[in-house]
């Protein structure tokens, strides 16, 4: 893979390798973002973010005002909770959670007929901050990650030593299938996600900004070019449309053509790399100074009556918001996120957390056929080299996973570089389940290495 | 909702393709040759076919069953082998023989490595390997085409009784009753090598002269390789190595002496390469998955075709040529590792 090799991906603006599953975007692509009714009790795990949980702040009995902090960060890789709605908190205890064990979480019975306002915040003037103010104002909001990582965002807004940030990439891709939250987003509410993208280049002293989306977004580039100014130190791109086009290191490679080294973070190339979701509550919350409350998830699929793109209070179970919108299955039918990385839920109890952005149901019928896939042995066929997106070998991968060779994975197939994308799994004509023998490798080299 | 919790993980996407779909469109993409092959060999051809994959389907079944394992028949990849068997046999070759053949493919290229997906050597090419050792006469027999009667009569040779040798006399008698006009025997390859006479490419390529059963057509055979292709079953990269390096390296040699050597344009679409190169060189299991490998692989099968047409003692070297790419194949996989995101040489250096 030569340097030219990979300068004409990137002229195309793309990447090498990667796979193109059926977008299935049309059921809430057109659907305007809308509210959804308050559930009479929400659950707030203390930890839905990367890092150490929060620390309630509130006892069992208290009232808490809509926007009001209930929990406060744990240091520094942590963030504050806020209340997602006016009522009293009913009780602080193990709720079940999206990773399928039960966590500390905060229940608030929320008051039917409160008007719901948020009386939280001051005005604050974001220009005059200095970049250590700002690192702090984005840590009370509480905001992470919300395309799915959940990292908490003021981390990525310290900069290592000996790094310097001169791009911020805003990721627009929304490349997982079915869903639609980040492409709303950048069409009704781009006014908020360029402000937010502002202060994230404040926040970094980075001399501009790339919005980058697919080509199956182009409306959603002439909303934000709408808002831009000519010769804008912010300018939005799209690039091709490819799973995983979303993931950070291939959105560098497709927008300014640069590697993000293995093991290291986009800081190390001089990029800060920011999710579409976040940098728009970013735009909306910290003037304020208010918290995270709400976010925007994209409920689609066969299975729904009524699918669209729904802002829910943070907490809401998924019973509520299935019931709402006509769903007759079962926790099986559901998958919390897209289809390529979401994973399945124990329960309808489960709440929506601050990396939830979608919620896809799928019916009868597509839950059998895929059961009926067939394995095969591996025919060394190739097309899982040539889908993986970091050009790892996952055919040589699998057969070692299946001689339980974990270590020599890591060390001479580079594992340990693989983010799990699954386009292995999605193209293997044999049925292997790669990369879900990826994760069990993984996660036995780390309970080794903890364990020595 | 009190059913049991099904908890799976991502993805819960799967692609299209499956082994039995990839194999059962090389089926499909094999059929025009095997039907072109009938159109031009006649009842002899049939026989063959249907003899090599009766066989290679029962061997399978018969393992199959033998060891209580599952039945793979479903993969369809021993249809495949019995038909590139059959191709890949001289059209008049002795039925008996061509059983043998076809078992030796399934049951020492195939079963005896691991069955589907271990096999290091293209199956059908072991069972023609062990023919061509076995059977010498035979399989250098070659029968003229379009015959008249083929559709009324066997090639006198086909039915040949399990364990004897083919009656030649009766054979040569047959041909010369055909009454075809300068037809000598010999493949337009044996004819290159050793008379140096080059015979029209435009017939070769659509295939109308003496040849193994399904080997005569180039045009059809590449058909079918397109079409594969397009629908993503089939690794370009092989097909365009090999013939671009047998094209390239025959070039060269033509370029030095046009009287000596063949033209390039004989070369890709003579003898068994344009099969070789589609069908048989790109079986996935045999073949290198690194695309920098794919490359190597073609290259080598290609050169080393052109190397022993031209240097070595037999006419024909596309069956050597890609047992030797196969056996390369692991080592080739080995040293071709694509360059990982994020890892520059420099860096790669410093962590061996």
């Amino acid at each position: 893979m030569s340097t030219s090799f990979s300068l004409s991906h990137f002229l195309r603006g793309s990447f090498p390798h990667g796979i193109h599953p059926p977008e299935n975007k049309h059921f809430t692509a057109g659907k305007p973002i809308e509210r959804l009714a308050f559930p009479p009790q929400l659950v707030l795990p203390l930890s839905q973010h990367a890092g150490k949980p929060s620390v309630a702040l509130v006892r069992k009995g208290q009232e808490v005002v809509r926007g009001e902090p209930i929990a406060r960060a744990d240091g520094f890789v942590s963030v504050p909770l806020h209340a997602p709605a006016t009522g009293v908190v009913k009780d602080i205890c193990l709720m079940p959670s999206a990773r399928g064990s039960m966590i500390q979480s905060i229940v608030l019975d929320v008051y039917p007929g409160d008007p719901q306002e948020v009386l939280y915040g001051t005005e604050v003037d974001v220009d005059a901050m200095s970049p250590a103010e700002i690192m702090q104002a984005v840590q009370d909001t509480g905001l992470v990650g919300l395309g799915g990582a959940a990292f908490p965002t003021h981390v990525k807004l310290s900069v290592p030593e000996g790094c310097r940030i001169d791009t911020v990439l805003i990721n627009g891709c929304e490349c997982e299938p079915f869903l639609t939250t980040d492409h709303r987003l950048m069409l009704e509410q781009a006014a908020d996600l360029v402000a937010g993208t502002r202060i994230l280049m404040k926040a970094l002293g980075a001399e501009r900004a790339i919005i980058g989306t697919e080509e199956n977004k182009l409306d959603a580039v002439a909303a934000i070019e709408a808002v831009l100014s000519e010769g804008d130190t912010v300018s939005v791109k799209a690039v091709q449309t490819k799973y995983p086009q979303g993931a950070e290191k291939m959105l560098a490679k497709a927008l300014v053509n640069r590697e993000i080294p293995s093991g290291k973070f986009p800081s190390a190339v001089g990029l800060g790399v920011f999710n579409v979701a976040t940098a728009t509550q970013m735009g909306q919350l910290l003037p304020l100074k208010q918290g995270v409350i709400e976010r925007v998830v994209t409920v689609t699929g066969p299975g729904i009556e009524r699918p669209g793109n729904y802002l829910v209070p943070l907490g809401t179970p998924l019973r509520f918001i299935l019931e709402k919108l006509g769903f007759e299955g079962s926790a099986r039918h559901l998958i919390m996120g897209g289809p390529m990385m979401g994973g399945t839920v124990s329960s309808l109890d489960t709440p929506i957390t601050k990396g939830c952005g979608g919620l896809l149901i799928l019916n009868e019928h597509q839950l059998t056929t895929e059961e009926q896939m067939k394995r095969f042995p591996c025919i060394s066929c190739g097309a899982c080299v040539d889908a993986c997106p970091l050009m790892l070998n996952p055919c040589e991968l699998g057969r070692l996973a299946n001689k339980a060779q974990y270590e020599t994975m890591a060390e001479r197939y580079h594992l340990n570089d693989c983010f799990e994308c699954g386009s292995c799994s999605y193209v293997c004509p044999a049925a292997i389940p790669l990369v879900q023998y990826f994760r069990v490798a993984k996660s036995v080299n780390r309970t080794k290495a903890a364990a020595s | 909702m009190s059913e049991a919790v099904q908890l799976k993980t991502s993805p819960h996407l799967r692609g299209m393709h499956s082994v039995d779909k990839i194999m059962r469109h090389v089926v499909y993409a094999l059929m025009p040759v095997v039907l072109f092959s009938i159109v031009q060999f006649g009842l002899s051809a049939l026989a063959l076919v249907l003899t090599s994959v009766v066989v290679c389907v029962g061997t399978e079944h018969l393992f199959c069953k033998s060891g209580e394992r599952p039945s793979t028949l479903r993969d369809w990849s021993a249809v495949i082998t019995g038909l590139l068997v059959a191709l890949i046999l001289p059209p008049g070759f002795p039925l008996w023989m061509a059983a043998v053949a076809a078992f030796v493919a399934i049951a020492v290229g195939k079963l005896f490595f691991g069955g589907l997906g271990y096999n290091v050597f293209n199956p059908a090419l072991v069972g023609r390997a062990f023919a061509q050792a076995a059977f010498t006469v035979p399989i250098t027999t070659w029968t003229p085409g379009m015959a008249h009667r083929r559709f009324l009569e066997f090639i006198p040779t086909t039915l040949t009784a399990p364990f004897l040798k083919p009656d030649f006399a009766g054979f040569n008698l047959w041909v010369e009753s055909l009454k075809i006009d300068g037809y000598s025997g010999a493949t337009p390859l044996a004819m290159m090598k050793f008379d140096h006479v080059e015979v029209d490419t435009l017939k070769l390529f659509l295939g109308t002269l003496a040849s193994s059963a399904g080997e005569s057509s180039a045009l059809l055979i590449l058909l079918g390789g397109l079409y594969l292709a397009f629908r993503r079953m089939l690794n370009w990269r092989v097909p365009v190595a090999i013939l671009g390096s047998a094209f390239i390296l025959s070039g060269l040699f033509y370029l030095k002496d046009p009287s000596l050597y063949p033209s390039p344009f004989f070369t890709v679409v003579s003898g068994g390469l344009m099969l070789g190169a589609v069908f048989m060189a790109t079986d996935m299991v045999s073949s290198p998955v690194t695309p920098v490998g794919l490359w190597v692989y073609g290259i080598l099968i290609g050169s080393l075709t052109v190397m022993i047409r031209l240097f070595g003692g037999l006419n024909e070297g596309v069956m050597y040529a890609i047992l030797l790419g196969n056996a390369a194949t692991p080592l080739i996989n080995n040293l071709t590792q694509p360059r990982i995101y994020g890892f520059t040489r420099k860096r790669k250096e410093k962590a061996a």
